[in-house]
């Protein structure tokens, strides 16, 4: 997302040093599974989203937060500790960082099998990202438990 | 960043061209976001990869939604003071946009605030209590102190955006920034608190003021003035 080109020099800088870090998916990954019209999908964002009320994320957290797939926009806050990106268009409509009116409407014109009963958020930008692989097998079991097989990853 | 998601090499990804913090594009537009959507989910159905796929449009406008014209609020504006202490200053400012605060919500049907647990006037009484001579405690006892004047500073700016987005005029995620940081008592009350977070013994302090309160884009423009 974003160019880097249409970053200030301080951004894009940050960003740049970031790159040597990342670790590369190896072989192995690639997975074929049902047409898209028989997907249960689910969506994990890091946006740093949870229900009003819920444990807001703290500096250096790896964990996740549970979003019920009922939630309606007015249950939904963001508390990402970055303060380097923009939240005026999550604070107009949460489907541009948490499309989930979109994925219902997927679901309900069965382009989609249906969406998932439960999504998630972590909050990104925790380096290394390696950091997240014991919560990320953690949430696996749980999107296998709600027998979801497509999940969209979604950053902002 | 499509660098390093091309660095990554996940088996699906989508590179979208559009700012940070929308990664679907554009508010209030759903064809377009329904589009980024099932471009991304179409990636399910390539027969081999890893592929990384460019989204090929640019988001269709910076623009907010304009509330519409028959929008009206009680109260006038407020335009910052400069008389009294900025203490006073930021509680009186906060007070003047509550009405129009009231107004945002009713018109988006929600607000974003609530992650502290507090009401809004008792955020601004915990910042307006770090320009003393003595920082306060945090407000709960599940949040370092630092996490807490993080999120405390959050709220209220995301207060000062929902209430200046119904301010008639057209409004960009830049126009909202600049107003907050260069024309409010609260966005210079924040650079206060920063500088006085800065200098704490306590280490989660200290690491929010040097990362989490003023964004770089702010600060640079900050310190080209």
């Amino acid at each position: 997302m974003v160019r880097l080109a249409d970053l200030q020099d301080a951004d894009r800088d940050n960003m740049l040093k970031k790159i040597p870090l990342l670790p590369r998916f190896t072989g192995g990954h690639w997975v074929r599974g049902p047409k898209l019209a028989a997907r249960r999908v689910a969506i994990v964002s890091t946006a740093g989203l949870h229900t009003r009320g819920d444990k807001p994320f703290g500096a250096g957290g790896m964990d996740y937060r549970v979003i019920p797939g009922n939630v309606s926009a007015g249950d939904l806050v963001m508390s990402h500790m970055s303060v380097n990106y923009d939240r005026s268009g999550f604070q107009e409509d949460w489907n541009v960082a948490f499309p989930l009116d979109r994925l219902r409407e997927l679901a309900r014109d069965k382009i989609i099998g249906a969406a998932a009963a439960f999504h998630y958020s972590f909050m990104g930008a925790v380096s290394p990202v390696t950091n997240y692989a014991t919560k990320a097998a953690e949430l696996a079991k749980l999107l296998h438990d709600d027998k979801v097989d497509a999940v969209l990853l979604s950053p902002v | 960043m499509r660098e390093h998601t091309a660095t990554l090499a996940p088996p699906r990804a989508l590179w979208v061209p559009f700012m940070l913090g929308r990664p679907f594009g554009v508010p209030n537009d759903a064809a377009f976001q329904r589009k980024v959507l099932l471009a991304a989910l179409r990636l399910l159905e390539q027969d081999s990869g890893p592929v990384l796929e460019d989204f090929p449009e640019d988001a269709p406008a910076g623009k907010l939604t304009p509330p519409p014209e028959s929008l009206v609020c009680p109260v006038s504006f407020p335009k910052m003071k400069t008389e009294g202490t900025l203490a006073e200053r930021l509680l009186d400012e906060v007070a003047q946009l509550q009405a129009w605060h009231a107004v945002a919500a009713r018109h988006r049907s929600r607000t974003t605030l609530g992650v502290t647990g507090l009401q809004l006037a008792d955020v601004a009484n915990y910042l307006s209590a770090w320009l003393g001579a003595n920082p306060p405690p945090p407000y709960r006892s599940d949040l370092s102190p630092g996490e807490a004047l993080k999120h405390a500073c959050d709220e209220l700016k995301a207060f000062y955006y929902e209430a200046k987005s119904v301010q008639p005029g057209t409004h960009s995620s830049e126009s909202l920034q600049n107003w907050f940081w260069s024309e409010t008592a609260g966005g210079v009350a924040l650079r206060e608190i920063r500088s006085a977070a800065a200098k704490s013994a306590e280490p989660s302090i200290k690491a929010v003021a040097m990362q989490s309160l003023i964004p770089r884009a702010v600060e640079g423009l900050v310190l080209q003035r």
